[in-house]
């Protein structure tokens, strides 16, 4: 049984269909990447992962159990860690609160431990402290922790994204373009950051990403999506060379 | 170049400077306010800062402002400049103990001033009574408007369901009264009963948030603005038409239990809990939800529950204040909590300040006392308080004092000379 299965889902909204018949399986510790044109139901899949979309057919497993129909925040603290595509962060908190928010599910003090302060509250805000800035650490944005959000630079968000996402403790870690808008920089230090962040928590990492270079470099799998279908699946070099992702990236050509 | 030696000086006084020099104007105006306001051709000491007096003959103006200058500016502003160095002192001493102690001090001081100053008239300890009161009900608002960025219109609909639910208890148990017939419990009881009697005033406010918090909370938009408006009506109307309590008449007879002391342990008390939840992981999660829903539940944030967590929290602290509400006053009638107790306690939540504690406090006191300063204006009155809260909103449009982490730490510390902390900064 693979680690996460998305057995064979669809999803419409209203009459237009979105995803069909999507089927995935993510092994422990891989790195798959999905591509596809612009509009392809790419970051609907994402969605429909992590329960903020239900499927309209079909059902998704995470270890055995089915996750599809649960509230995103219950799919969270299973273990599916995500970024977004467009940075959603918290406006009004630094960087710390960011990575410690992350660890909500895991805050056994309850409303009478917040409210009163007592001893067990301020030993669990301190352990999540620390991880949180083990976290900050490892992605180094350490000495950024008392910053606002919105004075960061794009690189520096990205990143502070990626350690909320990992804060969740996630087996797998769902990376939605995690290069869009960088410069060329700042993509060899994501590379090399999703790189240390796969051999050090070793997690299993989904990403979607539009650089083919970036993509064909860092994943062992790759499947291409192209109006709400698979056209392809493979390993970088058969992705390369298959005709149908050409022709759903260059237009047909002509015979 | 002087007068900017003068206020660096002044920003080093640290709070315990301040209260200190509060506490000696106080008791410079107890032993000689009297005298003096009489041969400043005053009629009796002014009450509020000589402000109503001014008002009301203005060519008592003069008087009144030497009286001020006298007895508050002069002598607060001599002792907190020359008593800087030993508060400071003495502020570092204190923050060697547990943090507790140093803010048991600083209450303490506080409250000691409070009460001199009230137990010179009746008036300043009633509108001082309802001003701690406003800052309760204005914090516990802040907590659904400002930190969790919702907009919810019932809370006069919370202080009248505790304010209700208290008077009744306290009327039917300790009073022998027309309705609830005699006393149930010996009246040696009734002040140790008190906190128990408010705290299930407001458990009932809180509970009666749920017919809000549940149908609005499925979704995120104007559904709660509506609802929360609704609910204040309701409860209005509710409590009219209901003749065991009185009905529009009112109801009267409370037993005299909210004196200052009361209310500001509970005002402290509500204050410390709010700050501390709205600080934690747990409480931060609302402004996680405020700012991004969907980050928030991707990273397991239950939003929902965190919703309705901090709503029921803030309908409960409204529910207390509702009953010290009713004590002080010893009368509660429907009326009272109308849209104009909403549109005030509005005012005092976005003129302090969204998402702070520092906001509220300003903002309850801001608007209480200007309130009762500006009551000889009458009519225009209400011109004057809307005017200033619409430049508030033009240049400050979150509040004078919004998103400001309220740390009593950094609050207590003693100040350092900020040109000697410029000095020691590495040069670059």
């Amino acid at each position: 049984m693979p680690f996460l299965k998305v057995d064979n889902i669809t999803h419409q909204f209203g009459g237009l269909r979105a995803v069909h018949d999507y089927e995935l399986s993510v092994e422990p510790g891989q790195i798959r990447g999905l591509i596809g044109p612009n509009g392809a139901g790419k970051t609907t899949i994402f969605n429909l992962i992590t329960g903020i979309y239900n499927p309209t057919h079909g059902h998704i497993y995470l270890d055995g159990e089915r996750i599809s129909g649960l509230p995103p925040h219950r799919i969270a603290s299973m273990g599916i860690g995500r970024t977004f595509q467009n940075l959603l962060l918290w406006r009004h908190m630094n960087v710390l609160e960011h990575v410690k928010m992350a660890r909500f599910s895991r805050i056994g003090y309850g409303l009478l431990g917040a409210c009163f302060g007592t001893p067990r509250r301020h030993r669990e805000e301190r352990e999540i402290e620390e991880k949180a800035y083990d976290l900050l650490e490892m992605l180094d944005i350490r000495h950024l922790a008392g910053q606002a959000v919105p004075n960061l630079p794009y690189g520096a968000q990205r990143r502070v994204e990626m350690a909320r996402a990992l804060a969740t403790e996630p087996k797998l870690l769902l990376l939605d373009e995690p290069t869009a808008g960088m410069n060329p920089d700042e993509l060899v230090q994501i590379m090399e950051i999703i790189r240390r962040v796969h051999r050090e928590l070793n997690l299993a990492i989904f990403l979607i990403e539009h650089r083919m270079r970036f993509v064909m470099e860092l994943c062992d799998r790759i499947q291409t999506l192209d109006f709400g279908e698979v056209i392809a699946e493979g390993t970088p070099e058969e992705i390369q060379n298959n005709p149908r992702v050409i022709e759903a990236y260059l237009g047909a050509t002509e015979t | 170049m002087e007068l900017r030696g003068t206020i660096r000086g002044f920003s080093r006084v640290p709070l315990l400077g301040w209260l200190v020099a509060a506490f000696v104007a106080v008791l410079l105006e107890i032993a000689v306010g009297t005298p003096l306001a009489l041969s400043l051709g005053l009629p009796k000491i002014p009450v509020l800062f000589g402000v109503i007096l001014a008002l009301k003959k203005p060519l008592l103006f003069p008087g009144a402002a030497v009286y001020v200058l006298l007895i508050y500016a002069l002598p607060i502003a001599l002792i907190a400049r020359l008593g800087a160095g030993l508060a400071n002192r003495a502020a570092g001493r204190l923050l060697a103990f547990p943090l507790l102690v140093s803010v048991a001090v600083h209450l303490g001081v506080f409250y000691i001033t409070l009460e001199l100053w009230s137990g010179l008239s009746d008036y300043r300890d009633l509108v001082l009574r309802f001003t701690l009161i406003a800052v309760m009900v204005t914090l516990s608002l802040n907590v659904i408007n400002g930190y969790m960025g919702e907009f919810s219109c019932s809370h006069p609909g919370f202080m009248a369901v505790g304010a209700y639910v208290a008077s009744v208890l306290t009327i039917d148990l300790f009073t022998n009264h027309r309705v609830f017939g005699s006393a149930l419990l010996p009246a040696a009881l009734g002040p140790l009963t008190f906190p128990l009697i408010l705290i299930i005033g407001g458990l009932v406010s809180a509970m009666s948030a749920l017919v809000v918090a549940i149908p609005s909370f499925r979704t995120r938009g104007d559904y709660l603005a509506i609802i929360s408006l609704a609910f204040m009506f309701i409860v209005k109307s509710l409590i009219e038409n209901l003749d065991i309590v009185g009905g529009a008449r009112g109801l009267g007879g409370q037993p005299d239990w909210a004196g200052l002391p009361t209310v500001f342990l509970w005002t402290v008390v509500c204050v410390w809990v709010i700050n501390n939840f709205v600080r934690s992981t747990l409480g931060k999660a609302l402004n996680a939800v405020r700012d991004n829903e969907m980050a928030a539940t991707a990273m397991t944030v239950d939003t929902r529950y965190t919703k309705m967590v901090g709503f029921l929290f803030a309908a409960f602290w409204a529910g207390v204040a509702g009953g010290l509400f009713a004590h002080v006053l010893r009368y509660v009638n429907p009326g009272t909590f109308g849209i104009q107790k909403l549109a005030e306690v509005l005012a005092m939540v976005y003129f302090g300040g969204l998402n702070s504690v520092y906001g509220s406090i300003v903002g309850a006191v801001g608007i209480s006392l200007l309130g009762e300063a500006l009551r000889p204006l009458e009519i225009f009155k209400w011109i004057i308080i809307p005017l200033l809260l619409i430049l508030v909103m033009i240049y400050r449009p979150t509040g004078l004092v919004a998103f400001k982490e309220f740390d009593p730490e950094a609050i207590l510390k003693p100040k350092t000379d900020p040109e000697r902390e410029r000095d020691a900064l590495p040069q670059g």
